[in-house]
């Protein structure tokens, strides 16, 4: 895919996020734009998988969100990417929807295979996941996302302690580093004070970049993170982005977390980022 | 009279070991986890065989579950080992969300369950898991009731898909049944006929309920005995079947009475066939530190316990 393109699903999806949270007036666009060009990267250039869905995933990278309030910007990536109708993104958080407010694999979405939501879980999932595929000689690659937020939580460390000691090299996973969490900046809810430093202690090997919402860089560290697999350690990338990202009215706070914009606000939003080739669903 | 001789006496986490053991030679896809509970949990002739399918993750039990988790999507087909206290309530949201709301083909093996623990008290000692587990859906709970009888369970859970929760225990106990049985998970077994009271059990006190029904029958009571030694989901039918003849219940188990097989058997009984029930359980009370036989006693589990239920049900 060109940049071009690519960059178009950019802009689709942060109208996606938009539209999808303006509809039920509920869900979480900060971190769910400020992980666009994220999303957007792993399945447009650096993941390699099936959109025929097989749970087993063997033969193919898999991902896990551990941060699953951001479902906007993951369904969206999953329906543009072909794992589901587009269409579908209207049922997000309604009656009856494989759409559900957190991803799970309960109603049988395509591309989903852990349910997500309660914080903190999702690297060990992947971990066990990572773990499956040394035993079945697959090697492709398990990426993780987390929120900054989510790394306040204790079974993280206890995954990032397993996954260096036992070396579970065939692991990438990125921190949403936005700073930002529900009640407020991460520094003052509770400080994570040096991550890298935190994460180098835990013995992962850890790559950070600064423009997490450059595209072109986030697919430049992430093709460096794949370069550093396979060599006994996990790889970590702390992701600086930014919540709200692409929404001036979002950008620059907390507040955006997980609040649905109103009709005006959602129309400001939208103009900022015109409909695309892609169209809007 | 139900026949009490027996050869030997074992724990029921030996027979987990060994039927995990038996499954590491014949299923590939079997893969053991433990949190640094080897020995107790007698995985090492397994680990010895397979070292390429343990997984040690030290003190880290929720980080144990979500690996769990995860190993099942590569088609494996993990065996969770640590004691009953930190394979639910200390990990209870990673196996709500991680294995039972995400289908996880996870076995959750848990010893040390129950009082009989022992000295080491209460903080180990957990008597609301069944409850904890039960609740979860989706969720299968087995509490086998000697040695033969886990193993038999632990082989037939690696062909059951779906998340399971198998409950032993850390005191030797009598084995009395059959080294061939056939395990069939959601299936009562008769242990004994009689016609004037049912008496539900499970786990270890199926064996003083074995007990209690020769005391009774020395007194000219008749008391049928059921082997409930899958709590969830329940044999509704046998259960039924046995208090339309007989019109009373006891429920048995190492457990609070709060959220577990008496329960469960109340739950049926008001739907389908009220009948008198008493329950010999733990009274929403927490454990101490003893001997298994000395807390059994005090706590009010043992045979002599189950004789007088009855009897005060036949008043």
């Amino acid at each position: 895919m060109t940049l071009t393109q690519l960059e178009d699903h950019v802009q689709q999806t942060r109208r996606d996020i938009l539209r999808m949270v303006h509809a039920v007036n509920s869900g979480h666009p900060g971190g769910s734009l400020g992980c666009t060009e994220f999303f957007t990267a792993l399945y447009g250039e650096i993941m390699d998988y099936s959109t025929d869905f097989k749970m087993d995933g063997i033969g193919e990278d898999l991902f896990f969100l551990s941060n699953g309030h951001i479902s906007p910007v993951f369904y969206s990536t999953l329906a543009r990417f072909g794992f589901f109708p587009v269409e579908e993104l209207k049922t997000f958080r309604k009656i009856d929807s494989r759409l559900q407010g957190h991803p799970t694999t309960h109603e049988g979405l395509p591309g989903i295979r852990i349910a997500s939501g309660s914080l903190g879980q999702g690297l060990s999932v992947a971990i066990g996941a990572a773990l499956a595929k040394k035993l079945n000689n697959d090697d492709k690659l398990v990426y993780t996302l987390h929120g900054d937020g989510e790394l306040q939580e204790g079974q993280i460390w206890e995954a990032l302690m397993f996954a260096s000691a036992k070396g579970v090299d065939n692991l990438i996973s990125t921190i949403d580093y936005n700073g930002r969490q529900i009640d407020g900046d991460t520094k003052d809810v509770l400080d994570l004070g040096n991550l890298r430093a935190k994460l180098e202690a835990f013995d992962w090997l850890v790559l950070e970049e600064k423009e997490g919402n450059n595209l072109e860089k986030v697919i430049a560290i992430l093709q460096k993170a794949k370069s550093e697999t396979g060599k006994g350690k996990p790889v970590a990338i702390i992701l600086h982005t930014e919540m709200g990202n692409g929404i001036d009215y979002m950008m620059g706070s907390h507040s955006w977390h997980g609040k649905a914009p109103n009709d005006e606000l959602l129309e400001k939003g939208l103009l900022q980022n015109p409909e695309t080739d892609l169209k809007d669903y | 009279m139900i026949d009490v001789t027996y050869n030997e006496k074992k724990d029921t986490r030996s027979g987990f070991g060994d039927g995990l053991t038996e499954l590491g030679r014949t299923n590939p896809n079997v893969v053991a986890l433990c949190a640094d509970l080897i020995g107790s949990l007698k995985m090492d002739d397994f680990i010895k065989e397979n070292p390429e399918r343990f997984v040690q993750v030290g003190i880290a039990e929720a980080n144990m579950m979500g690996i769990a988790a995860g190993l099942t999507i590569g088609g494996k087909i993990p065996f969770t080992g640590t004691f009953a206290n930190f394979s639910t309530g200390r990990v209870y949201d990673q196996i709500r969300q991680s294995i039972a709301y995400s289908d996880k083909n996870v076995k959750i093996c848990a010893s040390h369950a129950g009082l009989t623990l022992g000295e080491d008290g209460a903080t180990h000692q957990i008597l609301e898991d069944i409850g904890l587990m039960k609740m979860l859906p989706g969720m299968t709970v087995i509490n086998p009731c000697d040695y033969n009888q886990t193993k038999a369970a632990t082989i037939a859970i690696a062909e059951h898909h779906g998340p399971v929760y198998l409950r032993f225990g850390r005191p030797a106990v009598p084995v009395f049944t059959s080294p061939e049985q056939d395990f069939e998970i959601g299936k009562g077994v008769m242990i004994h006929e009689g016609i004037d009271v049912t008496i539900v059990a499970t786990g270890h006190l199926v064996w003083e309920a074995m007990l209690a029904v020769n005391e009774l029958e020395k007194e000219g009571i008749s008391a049928e005995l059921i082997n409930i030694h899958t709590i969830k989901p329940l044999d509704e039918e046998i259960i039924l079947n046995s208090v339309r003849k007989t019109g009373k219940v006891v429920t048995c188990e190492e457990h609070n009475k709060f959220g577990g097989l008496g329960e469960s058997v109340a739950r049926l009984l008001t739907e389908k066939y009220p009948v008198k029930q008493a329950f010999v359980a733990t009274n929403d009370t927490f454990g101490e530190s003893g001997t298994p036989a000395e807390l059994m006693k005090k706590y009010g589990l043992d045979s002599t316990d189950i004789v007088n239920k009855v009897k005060g049900l036949m008043m």
